[in-house]
């Protein structure tokens, strides 16, 4: 790695101190004066029509302020959401709302809307919705095809094998492409292996709750909500509300978390600010955890037909996937394709079909979940790549190094006939360091160790995913107090990339980070265009945008100081917080010195004058900054060279009870390769969160649901099981290790590393169950939960479901 | 924590005339269209409920964080309420409102309790301490607090409140805790993030701070 001073380097972030003293406001943590509470009615039917509606008891009663109904929202166009719905297509969906004078005064007049629903068909299962004859989720259809929703029923297919669990294959599909001959490359397979198998979907489950309080101040909205980003949140929300982006005030410094749920905030948000403008009140809307579940948005499931075709060396020739896609009732969520591109990308075959469709259903809102498709790329081809390595009698980690890309593969779906290509790719360097990091043989020899009826099984997995954007602003400003203040509008959910990214402006200004002030968290406070914090855009994207804001600072720093000393600007160079002339440090301006001078020289220097390149949000804020000491905006205008991507290689190992079939981590350990690490504690934070999240989907988070009347049973954590503490290996500190290769298209190397680690994780437990087992067994599905250990161990008992039933 | 101190609960919560169905029906909103649990914040307004039998303020005094708070409480609100809307106390966390995650972790007598499941009147006569608490008056922080800001512990920090201050009670309770046994006494609370590997080098982090006489 490069000789940096402030990147690489652990630091204390500034916002931690906050955190831990308990001074960081959330949302729910803002209080306004006269502020209201909001309760919601949500449905308590899968799909229903809402047949009449009288809220004169419920508004009649003291204390009740405000109704908000569907009626009084704009109407979405299909299949998007609005918030309320006057036709609810999932139990929990929100149909009015109404804010009184405390929580208990809302919820009692919740219970006098006189309400009275029409059922609707309902579907649970998108096979369900397929068979001729099914039922849609939606009135006006059961898919999407390009832009316009349809309806698409599997008439020729042959229903039987869905009965015994079989994907199958030939029914219509709304999307579909190809590289190479696919039948070629199996005709030339040694080894065809070809699966059903089933990815289930889980909610998002952020610790907070997507609670947000509002209030109207002269024509302005201040909106105090849980979101990820938050200049990318600005637009999204002025729309939501109806009012133009500059008469919104942002305030989110803090997001407990959002794992893809809270990119942009939430279209519920909108709900207390709507209620807040009819009540002429602050309205706070606290969202309980049980509503989470209902709105909070989950990963989609993905039932599949997997066909893998390898040559002896293990090698993969040819992929050919038939994916539905559980889409939930709204939106356009299309992880099906990324999974397509992911599973392209980890294995490189020559030859790739890839047939596939979202099917809507009757359960809660899809979105973006942490490696979106990336995930169920891993959980579902993981063990068939596994499974052939025993085949073929080969290493297990051996078969992920062949297949693994290097340098600039090609990968994914084809534009115009030829692929895209990955920025960088080093996934082969990072296994072979964690080859005799972790040392591999030694966990290999643990495998199958037996203790009492317990067996010890070994798990190895890659995963790949977005790491990165551009294009993005920087905005600095150095004051005349020496200080310098960097602005991002890069969200706080946790990650610490708001800040981590924010020290390539000083690592560029060559000058300690006591120096700096990190300005987050609030539109009012004069934020840049931003990537949105979420698909792990930002480390690539704002070391890029903060490198050219500090790079373009520095220079207009040597044009100060030639300006007051003579002589030409590059004679000058900029540390420390000072700007010297080279070779004569008596001339010389500290930061403050040339921030006073900068304001007196105006245009370029104080922000009156701005690059033409930057984006209007940018300009708007370097505007309301300018005069406030050397103001520095600049675009990022780096060269690209492809579809920048991380990459995890997780190790797991576990205990596996044959009598009970209980599954124990024992330990984990992740390889990647993200580039320049920024900030080692926290990416270890990422890259073993991430892999323990990934545990989440493998070993029995998920939803239970009740066939017949469509609702859920498992509502809450103590039923739908996110990993705990002691779910993930306790015994010891888990291990990890970076391949250390820069991205060669970021100036300081650096690439994203949220999303990468969970499919890792997944993965690497599926495959280590497996191993317990022997090997060869078939789950084909995730989560693998006790009674399918059981059952696989014990044939003489029945199979609780098939491999593709849903919500089970 | 364990049996004895629940027992201890239940017996204070009974001599206060606050029968568990009564709780119940304070906190749980009936009706087939309100799914959705809802919180009690009765705040004072003297509406609706406030003739229902028992709906009414007591002004009670609480010992928080060292200091003694007059506040008026309703018989069923919880301690997590009392202290973030009324004492304004807004670090303690609402995760889930059913004992489920413990961001609303406190200690009362030194003992973690989740704050969202106890009631503002079991813990008259008692010393609640939340995570405002933990700093020292100069500035200094807890042992837990400086292993969390050394470690760069936690990422969303929704959860670490509650984390902290079941920690402390570790540190105070078994400063020579193994890893395994730090994780087995935080195994009620829950974070989403899931950094538990960076959790649990945090609160080995903080018992090596306690050992070597850090102040707390």
């Amino acid at each position: 790695m490069a000789d940096y001073k402030l990147i690489g380097k652990n630091y204390t972030t500034p916002d931690i101190l906050a955190k831990v003293t308990g001074r960081a406001k959330y949302a729910e943590d803002f209080r306004a004066e006269g502020m209201l509470f909001a309760k919601l009615l949500v449905s308590p039917m899968p799909h229903a029509r809402v047949r009449r509606l009288d809220t004169s008891a419920a508004m009649a009663m003291p204390g009740v302020e405000a109704i908000l109904t569907a009626d009084e929202l704009p109407e979405a166009e299909a299949p998007q959401e609005a918030g309320l719905t006057n036709e609810p297509l999932y139990e929990g969906e929100p149909i009015l709302a109404i804010a009184a004078v405390d929580e208990e005064t809302a919820a009692e007049a919740i219970e006098a809307v006189q309400i009275d629903f029409e059922p609707l068909p309902f579907v649970l299962d998108p096979m369900d919705s397929l068979r001729p004859g099914g039922p849609n989720a939606r009135l006006d259809g059961n898919t999407m095809a390009g832009r316009d929703l349809s309806t698409i029923k599997w008439d020729s297919v042959d229903w039987s094998e869905v009965d015994r669990g079989i994907m199958p294959l030939g029914g219509e599909v709304t999307d579909e492409w190809q590289v190479g001959d696919v039948e070629a490359g199996f005709a030339e397979a040694d080894l065809i292996l070809d699966e059903s198998v089933f990815s289930a979907s889980l909610s998002h489950q952020p610790l907070e709750t997507r609670t947000a309080m509002a209030y109207w101040q002269n024509g302005k909205c201040f909106m105090h909500c849980s979101t990820q980003s938050t200049a990318r949140t600005e637009g999204g929300m002025a729309r939501w509300i109806g009012i133009d982006p500059t008469d919104l005030v942002l305030i989110a410094e803090y997001c407990g978390g959002g794992f893809g749920s809270k990119i942009s905030s939430s279209i519920q948000a909108r709900i207390p600010a709507l209620l807040s403008r009819k009540a002429g009140k602050p309205v706070m809307m606290r969202v309980t955890r049980q509503e989470e579940n209902f709105f909070g948005r989950a990963r989609p499931g993905i039932q599949a037909r997997a066909k893998f075709g390898f040559k002896s060396d293990g090698r993969v020739v040819a992929i050919d996937l038939t994916m539905v896609q559980d889409g939930g009732p709204y939106g356009r969520s299309g992880d099906y394709m990324s999974c397509a591109d992911q599973a392209s990308l980890m294995y490189q075959p020559e030859h790739m079909r890839v047939r596939g469709m979202t099917v809507y259903t009757n359960t809660p809102p899809r979105g973006a979940q942490r490696a979106p498709g990336g995930v169920q790329a891993v959980a579902m081809f993981a063990p068939i790549v596994d499974k052939a390595a025993r085949q073929l009698d080969l290493d297990r980690l051996d078969i992920i190094h062949t297949n693994a890309p290097q340098g600039q593969a090609l990968f994914g779906r084809p534009r115009q006939g030829r692929q895209g290509n990955v920025s960088s790719a080093f996934p082969k360097e990072a296994i072979d360091k964690a080859r005799e990091e972790f040392d591999w043989e030694g966990m290999k020899a643990r495998s199958g160790q037996r203790n009492g009826s317990k067996v010890t099984g070994v798990g190895v997995a890659i995963s790949s995913y977005s790491a990165g954007t551009s294009g993005v602003d920087g905005l600095l400003v150095i004051r005349p107090d020496g200080m310098v203040e960097i602005h991002t509008g890069v969200g706080n959910l946790g990650t610490e990339s708001f800040s981590d990214t924010s020290r390539a402006a000083m690592e560029a200004l060559d000058t300690p980070w006591e120096q700096a002030e990190v300005v987050w968290g609030d539109t009012s406070k004069h934020l840049p265009w931003s990537a949105i914090q979420g698909g792990s855009q930002t480390t690539h994207g704002h070391t890029r945008s903060n490198w050219a804001a500090g790079l373009e600072a520095k220079k207009r720093l040597q044009e100060i100081a030639a300006d007051r000393f003579g002589g030409s600007a590059d004679s000058f160079e900029v540390g420390n917080g000072r700007v010297f002339r080279r070779g004569n440090r008596g001339q010389a301006m500290t930061f403050g010195q040339a921030a006073e001078r900068a304001i007196q020289l105006g245009g370029v220097y104080d922000g009156s004058q701005l690059p033409e390149d930057i984006n209007e949000m940018t300009t708007r804020s370097a505007t309301a900054l300018a005069g406030r000491g050397l103001v520095v905006a600049a675009k990022d205008n780096f060269e690209t060279g492809g579809r920048n991507m991380s990459f995890c290689i997780g190790f797991a190992e576990v205990e596996v009870d044959t009598e009970t079939g209980a599954v124990v981590l024992k330990d984990y350990k992740v390889a990647s390769d993200a580039g320049t690490v920024l900030h080692p504690q926290n990416f270890a934070g990422q890259v073993h969160g991430g892999g323990i999240q990934g545990f989440g989907v493998a070993l029995g988070q998920k939803w239970v649901m009740d066939p017949q009347w469509g609702l859920h049973v498992a509502k809450r954590f103590y039923s739908n099981r996110p990993p705990t503490i002691l779910d993930a290996p306790h015994d010891q500190e888990l291990a990890w290790s970076v391949a250390d290769e820069p991205d060669p298209f970021n100036p300081l190397g650096a690439k994203g590393i949220g999303e990468a680690p969970v499919g890792a994780g997944a993965g690497a437990v599926l495959n280590a169950i497996s191993d317990a087992l022997g090997g060869n067994v078939d789950f084909n599905r995730s989560p693998i939960m006790g009674d399918m250990i059981l059952t696989m161990l014990n044939p003489e008992l029945d199979e609780a479901h098939n491999k593709l039933s849903t919500h089970v | 924590m364990g049996d004895v101190e629940h027992t201890q609960v239940q017996t204070t919560t009974e001599q206060q005339g606050v029968t568990r169905r009564g709780f119940i029906k304070g906190v749980i909103a009936t009706g087939a269209s309100v799914s959705a649990s809802n919180y009690v914040l009765r705040n004072g307004h003297g509406v609706a409920l406030a003739q229902a039998p028992g709906a009414v303020e007591r002004l009670v005094t609480l010992n928080v964080n060292g200091q003694q708070r007059r506040v008026d409480v309703m018989p069923q609100e919880t301690l997590a309420m009392t202290l973030r809307y009324k004492l304004g106390l807004t670090g303690t966390k609402i995760g889930c409102d059913r004992a489920e995650c413990g961001a609303c972790t406190v200690l009362v007598d030194g003992v973690p309790q989740y704050s969202c499941s106890t009631l503002s009147h079991q813990v008259r006569g008692r010393e609640v301490q939340t995570i405002e608490g933990l700093e020292g008056a100069d500035g200094t922080l807890h042992p837990v607090q400086q292993a969390v800001v050394d470690l760069q512990g936690f990422q969303c920090a929704f959860c670490m409140p509650g984390f902290v201050m079941n920690m402390v009670a570790l540190t105070n309770e078994n400063p020579d805790a193994t890893r395994g046994e730090c994780a087995h006494h935080l195994a009620g609370n829950i974070c989403r993030c899931i950094d538990y590997n960076k959790i649990l080098n945090v609160a080995e982090k903080a018992c090596e701070y306690t050992r070597n006489g850090m102040r707390s």
